[in-house]
């Protein structure tokens, strides 16, 4: 498949992402270094209006929420050691409401791992890191048109759902460079947080929409509190009463009704076997539907971008095919497991690798052959 | 709304007798002794007994995790800078300290203009009364009887040796607003240690001891030291506004290539610090001079400056959708640690595929075709992985030769190292 390309250059993902989030309105980025992650500071270092170089994964994720009770959105991008230690610091912001958006470039695990290899193995890890069964918005990039388009959504979904947002991809997305057509790159909506306006301000008071209005703590129109406790409207700490309870459960309800789902779903027709990937396996997707196309193979492919909240729909675009062949570079196909279960039904089919990306030639055998 | 810090300065959360009503009153009074209007200023509290003032404040209030709230309000305390005439206190227990002691050492040593207040009744009052670091030898704690620390960490004495301008040192009794309006007033970062016992846990567990006794015995004596920060001020960084994004990354398309197939996978093998990793970006580079699609994929070990560097570059007529590595048809060995690496694909090479390997290697057990070449000794080590590229050139001529050297004289390289050298001998 050729199209033409009317601005050529070669660039990485990590570029793109960094100015999608600044034009987006991210002005704040708090960085400490780890590998895969180090392209996203050094572009940091040179876009983003204030760069604090942190000592620590906690104090990063603490000086951005207070950046963010500024009315700032702060950026970070680290990977699975760093987020680990930032848990416990993204569920108070997630309780406080703040907006912030943490881009998690994926790298062998467990532990320190393999720093330089990458890998798709923090789905679980995203997925409970709420204690209580909260979620945070999850975009996952696919390719470089991601890097910009859901870098921007990132943000934007952070300031208008107030909540700490995961941007999720891995270390062959951002330190690979490729040719890439910068004609493709539409123009983004700098998103501002707006104040409150009005008599009685209670920080904890939601809209429609679920989600309260936000005003600064350098304002001195209305006192805000903002706490990391069970809390009620004016934001004072509570024990399990009904009004704070409401409260909490309102957090679930914001995220998964304001949550846009994302995804590409390219349709054959008479084809009977969906392959479903995302992040950098969706590449290899890609290519393998283009090459089975080619030789006669019908198959249809569907790149899941929003990944948390799990969207319904995509098991029900799932239900509509024979055989489901889900790609993921980790161990057992962590994705596949949240998607349709622990032990799903043989209808579903894992290719999973670890320590290597997953390759065409590997999902087109799982596609064609009879098992 | 009312002027004053509390809501009612009579009736706080504390148990009786409790130092933390102290330190929430002698604030009042500084605040407003300095004239600061409640909304001015942000309280962040940290976890413990302390914490709960949070509900009798007038002011902004935040409200974290344990040990964080230093860390938290030096993020609020730099986005509002020096001059904002706003005021972020921090109050945290010596509990809080412990936990966060980084938070406080990196708040001193960043000048963070706030000031934080130490509640130190030498235990963790809201957990039942455990030890913290700040427990003084001698002093028993219900959680841990007669077991008390090997001494205690001095915060007054830590927060000064990592920069902070104002540190100082009280007894939690009698009228010490005095010295807490001095503190507030403090430009840049202050601290405070307020010295108190603990009714419900410090006093049972003690009997008899007195505050000032203690201070005296354990040389917790109050103290003030006032100084110039360590932390230089710089200006602020203008250079932002430049997109990342500009013209000045297109590759102009001037040649046209030779490739007859879709695809050609070239792998370059080489060591760290041998040009490997920015050889295989020009590649890429020239590739598209020609008008062709390419990528350049990185392999290296965490350690940036030894071992194996080695990069995977895919030239394309279309899209490149998979940029990983599948059987490559050119690999360009230039060192020992790149022979190495690239073992496993020269054993499945296939006899299409074609090798340049440095000539003082030795021969790998290959079906691919073999050209040694004096790719390191030619023109050093350092280019040894440009010069493989050029001689790929020659080798594949599936690009425009000249393409090559216009693009190698647009780069920085060319400065330092003539093209010439690179050109067939
Ligand atoms: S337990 Fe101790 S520290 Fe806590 S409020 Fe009571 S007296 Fe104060």
């Amino acid at each position: 498949m050729t199209e033409t390309i009317t601005k050529p250059a070669l660039i990485d993902g990590s570029r793109l992402i960094t100015e999608a989030c600044v034009q987006a309105g991210a002005s704040v980025f708090v960085g400490y270094p780890i590998t895969p992650a180090n392209l996203l500071y050094s572009y940091a270092n040179r876009r983003y209006q204030v760069m604090m170089a942190a000592p620590d994964e906690i104090t990063t994720l603490q000086w951005m929420s207070g950046y963010a009770a500024l009315g700032k959105i702060p950026v970070t991008a680290t990977s699975f050691p760093g987020y680990a230690l930032m848990v416990e610091s993204i569920n108070m912001a997630q309780m406080m409401e703040l907006p912030m958006v943490i881009i998690l470039v994926q790298r062998l695990g467990p532990a320190t791992g393999t720093a330089t290899a990458g890998a798709n193995g923090d789905l679980n890890v995203i997925h409970g890191t709420i204690s209580g069964g909260f979620q945070l918005p999850t975009f996952c990039i696919s390719n470089f048109d991601d890097c910009w388009r859901l870098s921007a959504k990132a943000v934007h979904t952070a300031a208008r759902l107030r909540t700490p947002v995961v941007l999720l991809t891995s270390k062959e997305m951002v330190m690979t460079q490729m040719s890439y057509d910068l004609s493709r790159l539409e123009d983004i909506e700098k998103v501002e947080i707006k104040g409150f306006e009005g008599e009685n301000y209670l920080p904890y008071q939601a809209n429609g929409s679920h989600v309260p209005a936000f005003l600064p703590v350098n304002q001195k129109l209305h006192q805000v509190r903002l706490t990391a406790s069970t809390h009620n409207k004016a934001g004072i700490l509570q024990n399990t009463t009904p009004e704070a309870l409401d409260n909490t459960r309102r957090l679930k309800t914001k995220v998964d009704t304001g949550t846009e789902v994302v995804f590409d779903y390219d349709k054959q027709e008479g084809a009977d076997a969906l392959v479903i990937a995302f992040d950098i396996t969706a590449q290899a997707a890609r290519e393998a539907i283009v090459r089975m196309r080619e030789k006669g193979t019908k198959a249809a492919l569907l790149v899941l971008k929003t990944l948390f909240p799990i969207p319904e729909k995509y098991v029900q675009l799932a239900s509509g095919y024979g055989k489901v062949v889900v790609a993921e570079e980790n161990l057992d196909g962590q994705y596949r497991r949240l998607l349709f279960g622990p032990y799903h039904d043989h209808r579903i089919k894992g290719v999973n690798v670890m320590g290597r990306m997953v390759k065409p030639e590997e999902i087109m055998e799982a596609v064609e052959s009879n098992g | 709304m009312d002027n004053t810090f509390l809501i009612d300065s009579r009736d706080l959360p504390f148990c009786k007798g409790c130092g933390h009503s102290s330190v929430a009153q002698m604030t009042e009074k500084a605040l407003a002794k300095l004239g600061y209007h409640p909304l001015d200023v942000i309280m962040v509290t940290d976890i413990g007994c302390h914490g709960i003032i949070d509900k009798s404040l007038r002011t902004h209030t935040v409200h974290g995790l344990h040990g964080r709230s230093v860390a938290i309000a030096g993020g609020i305390a730099h986005g509002l800078g020096k001059k904002s005439g706003k005021k972020v206190i921090v109050f945290l227990g010596d509990g809080g300290a412990t936990i966060g002691l980084q938070h406080i050492l990196i708040a001193a040593h960043h000048n963070f203009p706030m000031t934080v207040v130490v509640h130190n009744n030498m235990l963790y009052g809201m957990t039942g009364g455990q030890p913290s670091e700040y427990t003084p030898d001698g002093f028993n704690t219900p959680t841990a009887p007669n077991r008390s620390s090997a001494g205690s960490l001095d915060i007054v004495q830590l927060a000064e040796a990592a920069g902070a301008g104002y540190v100082s040192r009280v007894a939690g009794i009698g009228d010490f607003s005095a010295e807490m309006a001095e503190a507030i007033a403090y430009e840049g970062f202050s601290l405070v240690e307020v010295m108190e016992i603990c009714p419900s846990y410090g006093v049972k567990s003690n009997p008899g001891m007195k505050l000032r006794q203690l201070m005296d015995e354990t040389g917790y004596l109050a103290t003030k030291k006032v100084k110039t920060p360590i932390h230089a001020d710089h200006p602020a960084y203008e250079g932002y506004n430049q997109s990342l994004i500009s013209d000045k990354l297109l590759v102009e398309q001037l040649f046209t290539h030779r490739m007859t197939k879709p695809t050609v996978r070239i792998l370059l093998a080489g060591s760290a610090g041998e040009g490997t990793q920015s050889a295989a970006e020009f590649l890429a580079r020239v590739a598209m001079c020609n008008g062709l699609q390419a990528s350049k994929k990185g392999h290296y070990p965490v350690t940036v400056g030894v071992g194996f560097s080695a990069a995977e570059v895919i030239l394309s007529t279309g899209t490149i959708y998979y940029s990983g590595g599948t059987k490559p048809d050119f690999m360009l060995i230039t060192s020992a640690d790149g022979l190495d690496y690239a073992r496993p694909h020269l054993a499945q090479a296939e006899s299409s595929a074609t090798v340049l390997i440095d000539e003082s290697l030795p021969l790998p057990e290959t079906k691919a075709k073999l050209i040694q070449l004096p790719l390191r000794a030619a023109a050093g080590v350092r280019n040894a992985a440009m010069m493989s590229i050029f001689r790929w050139a020659d080798v594949s001529q599936l690009l425009d030769s000249q393409s090559f050297i216009d693009e190698y004289q647009r780069g920085k390289l060319a400065a330092k190292v003539p093209v010439e050298t690179f050109s067939a001998k």
